[in-house]
């Protein structure tokens, strides 16, 4: 039957041009990842040899904590409810119901808190990164930076990759504060245990093993968001389309990076 | 510098430029000389602004020289080129005013990070001055998105003029103006020249503002300069192509 084998062909067609797609990408993330790199060179060279410019970098902390802080509290209350909600029933059956706190409080702290925080910035701080720095960029504010005798990369860069560096983590710690506290309401849905009570159990099972990696690892997560988000805007093409695509592939790169650094984290820390 | 007559301050030998296949500069040999207005001339495309970027090192040429006074641009170093960019001041075609300050901040900036020793009261002074030369002191304390795509020019222009540089490069100063302010910014170029004897290279497409400002005429064709002279040389000029220009 003649249908049947076009029909075949196009199927193999299409197989191939799906694997050549992914080879593509696959291809063009890691030259990102090898171009982030040795932007983070250029960056770490001006860091240490120009002046550091300190007004710009609190501007960016600012901007960086009151753009993401309201959505980092909906989302960590609504994980920390769910969370509680889901893992209950299973431990019922085991009669460990009181185990349920210090669960939900070492996964958050672990595992949900740095990663979520890390991906509602690289959504919201990564991509305004990239359209900001990509308009100054497609606009020639970049370049007349540069005339005027200042360095961009001192000016508009380093401060954003250090002041995501240092807020990520510190969303973080709250993102789980939040988080513990919605595990709390969720599991006074069913019980009546005071916020006391709950805060002693969870933090009984929490160990130092749980918090210290989790927080070095949010430095890093802070870095490759901050570092993405200039990268692409920096770099950003001539014309008005490049703006759009620079936001875009900022929070695409970031998203993927950070879960690779993630999974890196989690293997290191585990030989321990 | 001492400041001769027709001293050279910017001498230009067979500069070439290319962004991939598409050769824009292709041997261009051109001269500013000392307290003069050059006015550059050309097609839309035909590389006038690609040009004074490699005069400020935006952009890296491919082979040739830029000489700005005594300082060699190929291969120049960052102190060098610091100087360099001191001592000109540009104009952007887009104007190129940074969004996130206000028009006050915009002019701080240029002014404080090109000039030092300025007290806050002599800054401020400057500023509200270089704004009424441009006819918007109105809007000091706006954001560039409250202002119309001409008045960010004059914005532009005011930003370049409080620093008061030695030499000018003007990217299509009066762009989108309407006549009367087209006619006022030709004047400001004019009386910038009298007042602190700097030079200029003014690209642009208005042809009353040429017949205003110009001291000097190269039209750029084909990567090359066509030709060089006087504005009675380019009106009296035969050729259609440069007659075209001026019609
Ligand atoms: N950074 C760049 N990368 C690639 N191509 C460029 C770049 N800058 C300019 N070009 C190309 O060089 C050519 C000359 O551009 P340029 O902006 O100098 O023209 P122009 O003479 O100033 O024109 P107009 O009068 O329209 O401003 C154009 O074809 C442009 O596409
Ligand atoms: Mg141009």
């Amino acid at each position: 039957m003649p249908d049947k084998l076009h029909n075949q062909e196009e199927s193999s067609l299409n197989l191939n041009s799906f694997l050549t797609l992914i080879k593509d990408k696959s291809n063009s993330f890691f030259i990102d990842v090898a171009n982030v790199i040795e932007y983070l060179q250029t960056v770490l060279r001006n860091l240490f040899t120009k002046t550091f410019e300190f007004q710009e970098f609190l501007k960016q902390c600012y901007q960086i904590g009151n753009k993401s802080v309201g959505l980092i509290s909906i989302t960590g209350i609504i994980v920390g409810l769910v969370l509680t909600i889901q893992s209950r029933p299973a431990l019922v059956e085991f009669g460990a119901v009181a185990m349920l706190p210090g669960m939900v409080a070492i996964s958050i702290i672990r595992e949900m808190g740095p990663v979520i925080t890390a991906l509602i910035c690289a959504g919201k701080i990564g991509s305004s990164m990239g359209a900001e720095l990509g308009s100054m960029r497609v606009t020639e504010q970049i370049d007349a930076m540069e005339v005027s005798n200042t360095n961009p990369i001192n000016f508009l860069i380093i401060p954003r990759v250090l002041a995501a560096t240092v807020m990520i983590p510190i969303l973080t710690l709250y993102a789980d504060a939040i988080g513990i506290f919605g595990s709390w309401l969720g599991i006074n849905l069913k019980d009546n245990v005071s916020l006391d009570l709950f805060i002693n159990q969870a933090f009984a099972q929490v160990e130092f093993i749980d918090v210290f990696p989790a927080v070095i690892k949010t430095f890093f997560f802070g870095a490759v968001i901050g570092l993405v988000g200039c990268y692409k805007g920096y770099n950003a093409g001539r014309g008005t389309e490049s703006v759009g695509i620079a936001a875009n592939s900022a929070v695409v790169t970031a998203s993927l990076l950070l879960i690779i650094v993630d999974l890196i984290a989690v293997q290191i820390t585990d030989l321990f | 510098m001492e400041k001769k007559a027709n001293n050279v301050l910017i001498g230009i030998n067979d500069l070439k430029k290319s962004f991939g296949d598409q050769k824009v500069l292709d041997g261009i040999n051109l001269e500013l000389h000392d307290n003069e207005n050059l006015v550059v001339l050309g097609k839309s495309g035909s590389g006038k602004s690609v040009l004074i970027k490699c005069i400020v090192s935006l952009l890296k040429h491919d082979e040739g020289s830029i000489k700005v006074g005594e300082y060699e641009l190929t291969d120049i170093n960052e102190e060098d080129l610091i100087e360099v960019r001191k001592k000109i001041g540009f104009l952007f075609q887009s104007a190129a005013l940074y969004d996130s300050m206000t028009v006050r901040e915009n002019l701080t900036f240029a002014l404080s990070r090109l000039k030092e020793g300025f007290s806050e009261e002599e800054m401020n002074n400057k500023i509200v001055e270089a704004l009424e030369n441009v006819g918007m002191p109105d809007s000091i304390d706006k954001m560039p998105s409250e202002l119309s795509g001409g008045m960010k020019k004059r914005i532009g222009l005011a930003r370049t003029l409080v620093v008061n540089p030695d030499i000018i490069l003007y990217d299509e100063p009066t762009t989108g103006l309407d006549p009367v302010t087209s006619h006022e910014i030709s004047n400001l170029i004019n009386d910038t020249k009298g007042k602190f004897k700097n030079s200029s290279i003014i690209i642009t497409h208005d042809i009353n503002c040429v017949k205003t400002v110009a001291d000097r005429i190269a039209m750029i064709k084909d990567g090359k300069v066509y030709k060089v002279g006087s504005l009675e040389a380019f009106i009296n000029d035969d050729d259609s192509y440069i007659q075209s220009f001026f019609k």
